[in-house]
């Protein structure tokens, strides 16, 4: 017998349990898409049941269906565009007048609806009772109580969807609320208007788009405006029916529908199905907030559980990132033995098994980092936090849960941008989200902080610490001063309504946590991958090409071949093996002159010149400019292209201290210089794994402006700050 | 007494008389459940007093002052 197949739509508002419950029916089997265009994650899966193959696709969590956010409109449109046989509706129980909020609006559109009552072990121990007979009878449509985290419920919730697929057959039929007697008879003029037009008809319901145009849905509207000259006879009669409200009610159309749904709800609910219970009391959570967001003891703990949260990714993940960076250095070794030296090994140690392993390093930390901060969002903290912080980040423009990712990106000194970046997903609203990403790289990463402690050793010597703390007091400065301007310019408009549920704490499943972050990781390592494979061997070709003309490649082998003889005249009876050691130790200084003039000579080092003349305007030694297009690949080869460029060989950039002596001793860096490339290392262009974490989360156009935006505006700063300081000393 | 959202006190309960928000806040307050007739407790306020925590419908929610601004209650 052939399979029967059937497709299913998972919805639900936000915090109803729809991600626990679409794990349990899909045994974890989902696959992560994207829809196309934009950052919101697409999840499938499959169940299967008696011959049925039923297709589940996950909607993104909503309150409702208008088109004000791109969440709200992707849920609408999969409903409407894709034509699901079924839509299982998870509702959070101990919240039914609000969940049933969105239920109704799926009814409106005419979708079959199946209903999961959800979280009913917490309406059982709030004393409060449901009747979901009555409730299923009194809408007419299925409701099986769950508790998604206990996997109950389940599988008669998947054998209602079987049943009602069968029963419709692919048939929608809209239910008709009244939203009373102001708006009624226009709708019902409308909706006419609109059937006899055929106006939108073949993908809408008659009446639901006159429901939308009165709620004035900008989405609709438009799609009208291209449809039809019907759209200018519907703005008038949507204009007519808002002066009868405001004359009746002193209201808008589309506040009369949202209190006429919720009218409906309440009006349902009074019917008996819910008994018991106190709306209005304490719950639980209320009474751990008076702790938790008290306002001395919930800063206090905030910073606490922030400290702790940095600690444990950026000392935990060390050990993982050590493992991976050695078992990298390993390749490398393998690359250096076996394969011939020459191009296709330079190519493969250095561009290829570098590069890859500079991104794969970083994993460890961005799956410590997601493991904790799913479990703080889904346990509910999240939320407290961005309740406790919107106060002061809104003065900037910004959200209060804009604060998780600009701490992760090195708010404290040692984060990374790419995790911080990736965490502004918990961010719903688009403009601060957008203000907070673009801004997040400016914090002291690790890698610049490796860079940093180097040039603090070298020219605040006496004060290291101070420096760094000044350092870090510039980087939130930057980020909130920036952001405030970007809001104003490019990412204007009026800040997101904040509303939000603080949703009660709930204990994440282990095994929630496990799928959400491993989602993210993979997605993490396939893109940045492929992109950062790219982007390194490009990078290896700039410092390598065009290599040096043989004749100057002869003159270091002239001067290598007269230290090797010198040093065997000098030592006439050394054995072999000391020779060697002696050979090497004396030609080291001719290698490492040998390195800085092919790095001064490959593409690398002539575009430091040619930039030469601009960057002399902010004062940067030609050293400084090379290492700084050097560190576009990772923040952490500012140190070792210095010391390259400086003639050092190889140095470690976790102790460069021979490097900055170095510097201290070139008189290149004044301190007009030194701040000047301070400031530009501070702001310059995000290293290029953010930048292509910032293309994953915010699309390519701003990934460039971001790389453009920041590359201008430090340079800008820097000569700022150049001649200011010039004036000054 | 009818009086702004905003001026409600910690623990004080009330219940909704309208909302005058317009556009995208006037939907958001609304989708959430705040419309007329709604009752309402404040169960709290961050601690730079803004923004402030509400219960209702079974549910805790959040608001800044500047949205609270146009809702207009019948307190308790």
């Amino acid at each position: 017998m052939p399979q029967a197949s059937i497709k299913a739509a998972m919805s639900g508002q936000p915090n109803c349990g729809k991600s626990t419950m679409f794990n349990a029916i899909t045994g974890g089997s989902a696959r992560v898409g994207n829809y196309p265009g934009i950052t919101v994650d697409r999840l499938e899966g499959l169940y299967r049941l008696n011959g049925y193959d039923i297709h589940l696709v996950d909607l993104p969590g909503t309150y409702s269906l208008t088109s004000y956010s791109m969440e709200e409109v992707v849920a609408r449109n999969v409903i409407v565009d894709e034509h699901p046989d079924v839509v299982i509706n998870m509702i959070d129980a101990t919240a039914l007048e609000r969940s049933l909020y969105l239920a109704v609006q799926f009814m409106e559109i005419g979708a079959p609806l199946v209903l999961g009552l959800n979280m009913m072990d917490e309406v059982k121990r709030s004393g409060m009772t449901i009747d979901t007979t009555k409730l299923s009878e009194l809408l007419g449509v299925p409701v099986v109580a769950c508790t998604a985290r206990l996997g109950q419920g389940k599988d008669e919730l998947m054998a209602e969807v079987v049943r009602l697929a069968k029963d419709t057959k692919g048939h929608w039929k809209p239910i008709r609320l009244s939203y009373g007697p102001d708006l009624d008879p226009i709708l019902d003029k409308m909706a006419r208007r609109i059937e006899e037009e055929r106006f939108l008809t073949d993908r809408h319901d008659p009446r639901w788009v006159a429901v939308k145009y009165l709620e004035g849905d900008e989405q609709v509207m438009q799609a009208g405006k291209n449809a039809g000259p019907l759209s200018v006879e519907l703005e008038a009669m949507c204009r007519e029916a808002e002066k009868i409200t405001r004359h009746n009610s002193n209201t808008t159309p589309d506040a009369i529908i949202a209190d006429w749904r919720y009218g409906f709800i309440n009006g349902l609910l009074k019917q008996g199905v819910i008994s018991g219970g106190d709306e209005l009391r304490r719950n639980f959570s209320d009474n751990i907030d008076r702790v938790v967001t008290h306002k001395v003891l919930g800063p206090l703990l905030m910073l606490g559980v922030l400290w702790l949260m940095f600690y444990v990714t950026f000392t935990l993940g060390a050990y993982p990132q050590g493992w991976i960076e050695d078992g990298f250095n390993y390749l490398a070794e393998l690359g250096t033995t076996y394969i011939p030296e020459g191009y296709i090994q330079s190519l493969t140690v250095s561009g290829i098994i570098g590069g890859v392993g500079a991104v794969m390093g970083f994993t460890p930390l961005i799956l410590i980092m997601f493991a904790m901060l799913v479990f703080l969002e889904d346990l509910g903290y999240m939320a407290r936090v961005a309740y406790m912080m919107d106060k002061v980040m809104r003065v900037f423009g910004l959200h209060g849960m804009s604060v998780m990712p600009l701490i992760m990106s090195g708010g404290i000194p040692g984060g990374c941008a790419v995790p911080g970046v990736m965490s502004a997903r918990t961010l719903r609203s688009p403009r601060e989200r957008l203000a907070t990403i673009l801004t997040a790289p400016f914090m002291v990463c690790g890698a610049k902080t490796t860079a940093y402690l180097m040039l603090v050793a070298a020219f605040f010597p006496s004060d290291p610490t101070g420096a760094m703390f000044l350092v870090v007091l510039a980087a939130w400065f930057f980020v909130l001063v920036v952001s405030r301007l970007l809001r104003w310019t490019v990412v204007k408009g009026e800040s997101t309504p904040f509303v939000m549920e603080i949703p009660p704490y709930r204990l994440p499943t282990f095994r929630g946590v496990l799928i959400h972050t491993w989602e993210r990781v993979w997605q993490y390592i396939k893109k940045a991958g492929t992109v950062i494979l790219a982007v390194s061997i490009v990078m290896w070709a700039v410092m390598t090409f065009p290599e040096l003309p043989e004749d100057k490649v002869a003159a270091y082998d002239a001067q290598r071949q007269a230290v090797e003889a010198q040093v065997k005249t000098e030592h006439p009876g050394a054995a072999d093996e000391e020779l060697d050691k002696l050979l090497s130790e004396a030609q080291v200084p001719i290698t490492d002159a040998q390195n800085e003039a092919a790095l001064q000579y490959a593409l690398g080092g002539r575009i430091a010149a040619v930039l030469k003349p601009v960057t002399d305007l902010a004062g940067f030694p030609w050293q400084a400019n090379i290492a700084l297009i050097g560190a576009f690949a990772a923040k952490e080869v500012f140190v070792s292209t210095m010391a390259t460029a400086y003639s050092m060989g190889e140095v470690d950039p976790e102790d460069a201290g021979s490097l900055s002596d170095r510097l201290a001793a070139d008189p290149a860096w004044s301190l007009p210089a030194v701040l000047s490339v301070f400031v530009f290392m501070l702001l310059y262009t995000p290293c290029m794994v953010t930048v292509v974490a910032i293309a994953r989360e915010a699309g390519w156009k701003w990934a460039l402006f971001s790389v453009g935006g920041s590359m201008a505006f430090a340079f800008v700063v820097s000569v700022l700050v150049y001649h200011g300081t010039k004036l000054v000393v | 007494m009818v009086m702004s959202m905003r001026k409600m006190t910690v623990n004080q309960r009330g219940q909704i008389r309208s909302v005058t928000a317009s556009g995208e806040m006037g939907r958001r307050i609304r989708d959430m459940g705040l419309v007329p007739g709604t009752e309402f407790m404040v169960v709290g306020r961050a601690p730079l007093l803004d923004p402030v925590a509400l219960r209702m419908k079974g549910f805790t929610l959040s608001l800044r002052n500047s949205e609270a601004d146009f809702i207009s209650v019948e307190a308790n």
